[in-house]
């Protein structure tokens, strides 16, 4: 699964507790027992994820619905 | 559902059977096509329609003598359609190219004696079933007969044209032929092949077959079999129904085909001459409508469309024509049966019809329209759950309806209490769960209106009855549901039930027959409630779908509000024929816009303001717009609201939030209790804006979604921020779905921005 997930927006985002920027990295995400890796933002020193909006109701809701249909 | 009651159903729908015109034409003509076509100037397609099943079409289209229209539906309003002249109108236009599906050749040979209408069609046939065709004819010229009987119908042009398709197929033609020498008829059986004899052609007397009693050579129809092995014949019955001479001639060729490759001549064959079709095509509504007139030249294409307009199109589709559901897919229940078929039997793949097996709203109006009583609600349940029992039910379907019934079944609204003061309840009210969150205070004001008219204690009783359970497909999940109702009645002395709600007393007659219950209305009708003020004009009355079988539940609110003068006007579509809202079945979950459009149609149908007496029907046309009161509000009028049918329809979170303060509330009030604690998240106070409410509404996010994730992230640090905005940006995962929060801290609480949802979680790499 090829999300095509950060937008240039997202990494504004900083990590409250490090007060670092996200940065892009390799995640696994799962469902239903199907993993796929992606890059998503995330905090370099404790690993906190965003998943943006335009992610979690594009193309993720979009593998979720395939998945559910398998 | 196994494969064989799966078939059964299946077949139960009529829908693919021919209309009328076509069952009883001889040929098969499917003049519901034809008229289709020639109603649109489809003059090509129209010979497309006759080319599919008539032979020699040139000749036959001018001269059929159309025993089809006796049978003719639209003969019920007016007159029959005027199939033949439609086709004599079509075969006037140029005939387009003809594509050449003849079978590759094979080494069989077939002798047809005589060129009459049967024996032509024979040739025709069986040509293009690929035989070595010999046709015989004994004069000096092809159809002789046929071309001096129809002269004036058939110009010699059209004639030879046919004629020449014949042989241009491959058949060949023997002409002055010695068919009446003796042994003629021995001499091509010797040849090998079979024999097709066209008694409308041919001199009867001199064939060594056996007569019937009348002395006619005996040919059984449709099989046109003789008494000699190999020989067939065909074209004198039915007098000189050129038609019927074809039909003959086309079964002989079928019967040659089969008595060559050994296959018996008559199983099988109900269908080759005209039959009963099953079809059921509704009249109500059509007006009955004269033949356009027609002289001897025939239609002209202006008034052969107008005649064409006439025909019905003879379909069935009563479901579908009631039920947008049904509409909105396309197609008909025995499509519908078969996709739902194949998507239970994939093994790998996408399983394409769960979108369809889960939009039903399970209301039932199918079955009361067809005439054939197809439950399309039985099927899908059904196949709900089957997909349940083998996990392959996706997990979002259902889950908000089933996380909210979850609630009602939890600490925040389940009570079970005897009437306060009382230790033993004659009587028990269940009011259900989506009254108290639609309306918290009538179900107060209903139950105080029960305990101070009736006598022996009028216990309460706070949950689901787990319809949403049982319309998921989770029949172990609604079971459980009923048994532990069961056990809090039972805690109560097990009295007779009061039930608002006909949803509920539709799940208690199907699992639990042994409560005794009585349906709210016949109390209050009892009890001698009265209204103080009957509203101004008519109310267009609507029925809860739950009640299609439970016609005495109807009568009583129209006698009830007939009794407190209210005007009631009945819809289209009212008592066993009334509509779902769109919230049955769970359609509202699994197709919400679907829901949405079936009560925006229901809410049209009538000006007025609605009646309804289920409080999700009154919510959800309030929802779209629709003025609407629920009964109730007649009887226990809000106090302060002037208008109850203008009132809005509670959003998710605030349908929670009724039933958890109505709980608490009757507790304190009624039970002087203290109600259970707050949970702390709950504590968290939100100022939201009626756009991001709309949002929320619309992803079906709650209040109390958002409380855990702001209380989850404050607590735990766990939070994103932005150095333009300042706003936070958190996510948290309850259950099986992780929302995110946008918010911003606000005074004594927080702003949220936005909020969305997701499924699928993190399983390396990172956190959440
Ligand atoms: S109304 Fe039309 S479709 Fe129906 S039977 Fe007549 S010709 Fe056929
Ligand atoms: S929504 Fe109602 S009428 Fe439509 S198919 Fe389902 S049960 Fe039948
Ligand atoms: S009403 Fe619907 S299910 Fe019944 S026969 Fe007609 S098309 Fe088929
Ligand atoms: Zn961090």
């Amino acid at each position: 699964m090829n999300m095509e997930n950060i937008r240039p927006g997202d990494l504004e985002w900083r990590c409250q507790k490090c007060g670092g920027n996200l940065e892009p990295a390799m995640v696994t995400v799962e469902y239903l027992g199907n993993e796929f890796t992606t890059e998503l933002p995330r905090c370099p020193r404790c690993g906190l994820v965003m998943i943006s909006e335009s992610l979690a109701l594009g193309k993720m809701a979009e593998v979720e619905q395939i998945l559910e249909d398998k | 559902m196994d494969q064989k009651q799966l078939r059964e159903l299946e077949s139960r729908c009529i829908e693919e059977n021919p209309p009328w015109c076509a069952a009883a034409c001889p040929l098969h003509v499917d003049a519901r096509a034809l008229c289709g076509r020639v109603a649109g100037g489809d003059w090509v397609g129209a010979w497309k329609v006759l080319l599919r099943t008539m032979p020699l079409p040139g000749v036959l289209g001018r001269i059929c003598d159309a025993p089809c229209r006796e049978r003719c539906k639209r003969g019920q309003a007016g007159e029959a359609i005027a199939i033949n002249q439609l086709e004599r109108a079509c075969v006037m236009h140029a005939t387009p190219a003809r594509p050449r599906a003849i079978l590759p050749a094979r080494r069989e040979r077939a002798a047809v004696l005589g060129s009459g209408l049967a024996g032509l069609t024979a040739a025709w046939d069986l040509v293009r079933k690929g035989f070595q065709v010999t046709l015989h004819e004994p004069d000096a010229t092809l159809a002789a007969g046929l071309q001096e009987r129809y002269a004036k119908q058939v110009p010699p042009e059209v004639f030879a044209a046919e004629l020449a398709l014949l042989t241009g197929s491959g058949v060949r033609v023997e002409l002055n032929a010695p068919l009446y020498e003796d042994n003629f008829l021995e001499r091509c059986l010797a040849e090998g092949g079979a024999v097709f004899l066209s008694l409308d052609a041919l001199d009867p007397e001199p064939w060594p077959l056996e007569r019937d009693t009348k002395g006619r050579i005996a040919v059984p129809s449709p099989a046109q079999t003789t008494a000699r092995k190999g020989v067939f014949a065909g074209g004198l019955e039915h007098g000189d129904s050129p038609v019927w001479q074809a039909a003959q001639g086309r079964w002989g060729a079928t019967s040659i085909d089969r008595y060559l490759q050994g296959v018996s001549p008559t199983a099988g064959r109900e269908k080759d001459g005209p039959y009963e079709t099953r079809l059921f095509t509704s009249l109500e509504g059509v007006e009955p409508l004269p033949m356009v007139p027609v002289g001897p030249e025939g239609y002209d294409d202006a008034t052969a469309a107008q005649e064409a307009g006439r025909c019905l199109q003879c379909h069935c589709l009563e479901c579908v024509k009631v039920c947008p559901y049904l509409e909105s897919f396309g197609a008909y229940p025995k499509k519908y049966a078969r996709e739902i078929y194949n998507n239970q039997s994939i093994v790998m793949g996408a399983r394409q019809a769960n979108k369809l097996i889960n939009s039903c709203s399970l209301c039932g109006l199918c079955e009361a329209v067809c005439p054939e009583d197809f439950p399309m609600q039985t099927l899908c349940l059904a196949t709900r759950q089957e997909m349940v029992t083998k996990g392959k039910m996706p997990p979002s379907a259902h889950e908000f309806a089933l996380l909210d019934m979850e609630f009602s079944l939890g600490e925040r609204f389940r009570l079970a209490r005897h009437q306060p003061e009382h230790q033993t309840s004659a009587r028990l009210f269940f009011p259900g769960c989506q009254l108290a969150a639609s309306a918290p205070g009538q179900v107060r004001r209903v139950y105080q209106h029960l305990c101070t008219s009736l006598p022996g204690g009028v216990g309460l009783m706070l949950a689901c009855c787990g319809a949403p359970a049982h319309w998921a497909g989770q029949e172990a999940k609604s079971r459980e549901v009923v048994q532990d109702w069961l056990k809090d009645w039972r805690g109560l002395g097990s009295p007779q039930v009061i039930m608002a709600c006909s949803s509920c007393r539709d799940i208690f007659r199907t699992y639990l027959p042994e409560v005794e219950q009585v349906f709210l209305w016949e109390m209050l009708r009892e009890t001698g409630l009265e209204i103080e003020q009957a509203p101004g004009a008519p109310l267009a009355i609507h029925d809860p779908c739950t009640t299609r079988h439970d016609p005495q539940a109807q009568a009583t609110m129209r006698a009830v509000l007939g009794e407190a003068g209210v005007e009631l006007e009945e819809l289209r579509l009212g008592r066993e024929l009334t509509e779902c809202c769109g919230y049955g079945g769970l359609m509202a979950n699994a197709n919400p816009e679907l829901a949405k459009e079936v009560i925006t149609r229901r809410g049209g149908q009538s000006p007025r303001d609605f009646l309804a007496y289920c409080a999700v029907c009154r919510d959800r046309l309030a929802a779209v717009g629709k003025r609407a009161l629920h009964a109730l509000d007649l009887y226990f009028p809000e106090p302060g609201s002037d208008d109850p049918a203008a009132r809005p329809s509670p959003g998710w979170s605030e349908r929670r939030e009724n039933r958890a303060r109505l709980k608490d509330e009757l507790l304190r009030d009624l039970w002087k209790e203290e109600p259970p604690a707050m949970e702390a998240h709950r504590e968290i106070a939100l100022l939201i804006t009626p756009e991001v409410a709309g949002l929320l509404e619309q992803r079906r996010i709650l209040i109390d979604d958002l409380q855990r994730v702001i209380h989850h992230a404050e607590r735990s640090g766990d939070k994103l921020t932005h150095p333009d905005s300042g706003h936070f940006l958190a996510s948290f995962r309850p259950y099986k779905a992780t929302f995110w929060v946008e918010y911003s801290p606000a005074q004594d609480g927080f702003q949220v921005h936005n909020a969305y949802s997701h499924r699928m979680t993190i399983k390396a790499g990172g956190r959440p």
